[in-house]
């Protein structure tokens, strides 16, 4: 034998090889679906958004990961964080703010408490919430899908009080579902973010629970509350939100228990927001208030382990 | 009736590339070493003591080494010759010292006289054989398993005699022979079913007339080892002994083979934490094990060899007999030349096996299988909190939890996640996505925790 000295690491000594660059990659890719709804409904501008915001977050991670002077991995988590940034912001942002909004998303939320796995909030939304914060008259005007016409009119968003814009039901559900309507960049197609939910539910990278009890709870409180159920459900920012957010794995619970505490959390709050609340919307707000208690349910909800027994008090 | 019965998915685990590539190489024997290094501890529980000492002649077969301790197991010397040192030797699995002793050959490998009592190459006189097992006492044949040095061969290395000797209360209805091999490139089991497949059965006979014939006795095989299941199909047959042995066919899917999911998968009950298989009226042991009884109670000859398979990146993989205490780098030359860049040496598969840094460690009793890999250094990266390794854990438990708290030295905090229910079969760091070695921390947290009970 040539070498006699071996190297020494834990078992296993095989791995399975589905590396969080992977993971991302994957998300990456049935974002792109939304991505193209964006693309198709509002215009070039909205490639100059999700441009801008993912450049902006890929190299703001860069530069911070240089100042703490930890490697930086190139795990497109950032790509994602950008990518998911833009589609949540309304088509006709100025684009410097796009640039603020994804620099808060990637310093503060993300590498300010440690970096990719320590975040409590979910950076992309954080930045969003942000942004609406800061520029609420920016963050709200809306436009009807131009088609590749910049000028386009001013309009509302399907959930706020002022839309009217459907003859009839069928018509408003098809425009819906296809995305012909306002509203930010990336929610407006049911269709095409249901394609890019699809490929991470079979490739198992999110798990069914959270966005299927999220959707029902809506649906179900909707229907309580005398509401138009399917619209409840298609507008807004529900179906992105539910399968592309509220699934992000840093910020959701990991056992199975605290998935179905976290998703009906999160239905509940969406109905409370929407209805009694004086915004339209209430999904960006709903995942971030149940990012918070992800520690919380972490830490106390726990599955038995096999061959579970009780301990006796006093053993 | 039917023996094989054909069933059983598993309840959870991985699907492993297999790279059985040793499957179809018949055992061969590796020439008796000139040098053995016997270690005096090769079993769970207390370790031996000698009985010979510096300067003293063996013959191949004799006691060297034995403790008053009941849960420990005999060291026979495996090759004749001359005590002439007795020195130190790492173990890799808990990093301590041990004392260990070495025989040099004197080139006659002179065994103990043997009393055999049966010869198994006879053609089909089973009954007669059954009438010899028939005719001893069961303690006697514990005495026999005792002397003979039998641990279980699986990897745990739990004195055998000790697990055939079950306390009164706990009532054995169902033994079950372990022979899933579910870890990839190993095939050491696989072939004694195939070449040693009379001894395994007949082993397990006297193993269930020990536990006065419980109920149910099933040998449990993988479905990737198709012509073992055939093979001891038609030998149940043959030997008559299809009205008590069954055999189970089962799903090829990692961990089958450790002990609480396999009684799960078989007969439904569910080990409690911190219980053995005896607690739910099962006893199990592995193929290897089975043989060696035979031979101890037959044949009367102790445990002094085993097979191991010695494979990955090497040049000629092989199946070997190889006498107990042979160091490693003689496995390795007769397997011929290791690839380029091989970095890892590792005993037993790559799930669950222990990394070396030398080869001048010798084989031992647990030891079925030496892998010799090229493969790239683990890098670790932060935990994402993806839940994939709490959804694949065999036991149910919350691995990432151990990881969090080892880092920040909580020991305790692991204890209330139940670490000590963690069976290390490595599924949680196979899809970790973060190539973070939990079972590392794992073994940490429970050596931490280990020491501060003490």
């Amino acid at each position: 034998m040539e070498n006699d000295k071996f190297l020494i690491s834990h078992a296993p000594h095989i791995w399975g090889g589905f590396s969080t660059g992977k993971t991302m990659f994957v998300v990456v890719f049935a974002l792109l679906f939304p991505t193209v709804a964006a693309i198709y409904f509002f215009g070039y501008y909205a490639i100059y958004i999700i441009l801008i915001s993912t450049a902006t977050a890929v190299l703001s991670e860069f530069v911070i990961k240089k100042l703490r002077k930890k490697r930086f991995i190139m795990d497109g988590s950032a790509i994602v964080t950008g990518l998911l940034l833009a589609l949540t912001l309304p088509p006709r942002i100025p684009l410097w703010m796009v640039v603020v909004g994804a620099f808060f998303s990637i310093a503060i939320v993300k590498e300010a408490f440690g970096g990719l796995g320590y975040n409590i909030f979910n950076p992309a939304l954080a930045g969003r919430a942000f942004l609406s914060v800061c520029f609420p008259k920016e963050m709200t005007s809306w436009i009807i899908p131009p088609h590749f016409n910049y000028d386009a009119i001013t309009g509302a968003t399907p959930l706020s009080d002022s839309f009217t814009y459907h003859a009839d039901k069928f018509s408003l559900y098809k425009d819906l579902f296809f995305g012909n309507r306002g509203g930010s960049l990336g929610e407006t197609s049911v269709m095409l973010i249901l394609i890019g939910a699809a490929i991470l539910l079979l490739l198992r990278i999110i798990d069914w629970k959270i966005p299927v009890l999220y959707i029902g709870v809506v649906a179900l409180g909707s229907f309580l509350m005398g509401k138009d159920v399917l619209f409840q459900v298609m507008a807004g920012g529900l179906m992105i939100g539910a399968f592309f957010m509220a699934t992000d794995y840093v910020t959701s619970p990991v056992t199975w228990k605290g998935r179905i505490i976290f998703a009906v959390g999160l239905g509940i709050l969406t109905i409370l927001l929407r209805n009694f609340s004086n915004m339209p919307e209430g999904v960006c707000f709903s995942i971030l208030i149940m990012n918070a208690f992800v520690p919380l349910i972490d830490k106390y909800v726990r599955i038995k382990p096999f061959g579970f027994v009780r301990k006796k008090k006093n053993a | 009736m039917n023996i094989v019965i054909k069933k059983k998915r598993a309840f959870k685990g991985l699907y492993l590339p297999e790279n059985k590539i040793t499957a179809k190489k018949p055992i061969e024997m590796l020439p008796v070493p000139d040098k053995v290094v016997i270690p005096l501890q090769q079993n769970i529980g207390a370790p031996c003591e000698f009985i010979v000492e510096r300067g003293d002649t063996v013959k191949t077969g004799q006691k060297i080494a034995d403790s008053q301790n009941y849960v420990s197991a005999p060291i026979h010397a495996s090759i004749s010759g001359k005590v002439t040192r007795i020195i130190k030797v790492v173990n890799p699995v808990t990093s301590t010292m041990m004392d260990s002793v070495i025989i040099e050959s004197d080139g006659e490998d002179s065994w103990i006289e043997l009393k055999k009592l049966f010869d198994i190459k006879k053609p089909n006189d089973f009954s007669g054989l059954k009438k010899i097992i028939d005719s001893i006492d069961g303690k006697e044949i514990i005495k026999k398993i005792r002397e003979a040095g039998i641990v279980g061969l699986g990897g745990a290395t739990f004195p055998t005699h000790v697990k055939l000797n079950p306390p009164q209360d706990k009532k054995i209805d169902t033994l079950i022979l372990n022979g899933c091999e579910c870890e990839p490139f190993i095939t050491s089991d696989h072939r004694v079913m195939l070449e040693h497949g009379r001894e395994v059965l007949m082993g397990l006979y006297i193993i269930s007339k020990v536990l006065l014939l419980p109920k149910n006795i099933y040998i449990a095989i993988e479905e990737n080892k198709e012509d073992a299941i055939i093979h001891l199909g038609k030998l149940v047959e043959e030997m008559g002994l299809g009205s008590i042995f069954k055999i189970i066919e089962l799903e090829s899917r990692y961990p089958m083979g450790a002990e609480k999911t396999l009684i799960r998968t078989i007969t439904g009950r569910t080990v409690p934490m911190g219980g053995l298989p005896m607690d739910v009226g099962v006893i199990m042991n592995n193929i290897a094990t089975s043989k060696s009884v035979y031979e101890a109670v037959i044949e009367g000859r102790p445990m002094i060899d085993r097979i191991v398979t010695v494979t990955g990146a090497i040049e000629n993989p092989k199946n070997l007999l190889v006498r107990l205490g042979t160091t490693i780098d003689r496995l390795i030359d007769n397997c011929g030349k290791t690839e380029n860049g091989v970095n890892y040496l590792i005993i037993g598969g790559p799930m669950m096996g222990i990394s070396i840094v030398n080869t001048d460690f010798p084989v031992t009793k647990g030891m079925n299988c030496l892998l010799v890999r090229k493969s790239r250094v683990p890098f670790e990266q932060n935990c994402i909190n993806c839940g994939r390794c709490v959804n694949i854990c065999p036991m149910k438990l919350m691995p990432l939890a151990y990881v969090r708290y080892v880092k920040k030295g909580d020991f305790e905090v692991c204890r209330e996640y139940y670490i000590e229910n963690c069976i290390e079969c490595g599924c949680c760091s196979y899809v970790c996505p973060a190539n973070i070695p939990i079972v590392g921390y794992i073994k940490t947290g429970k050596n931490q925790l280990l020491k501060v009970v003490d």
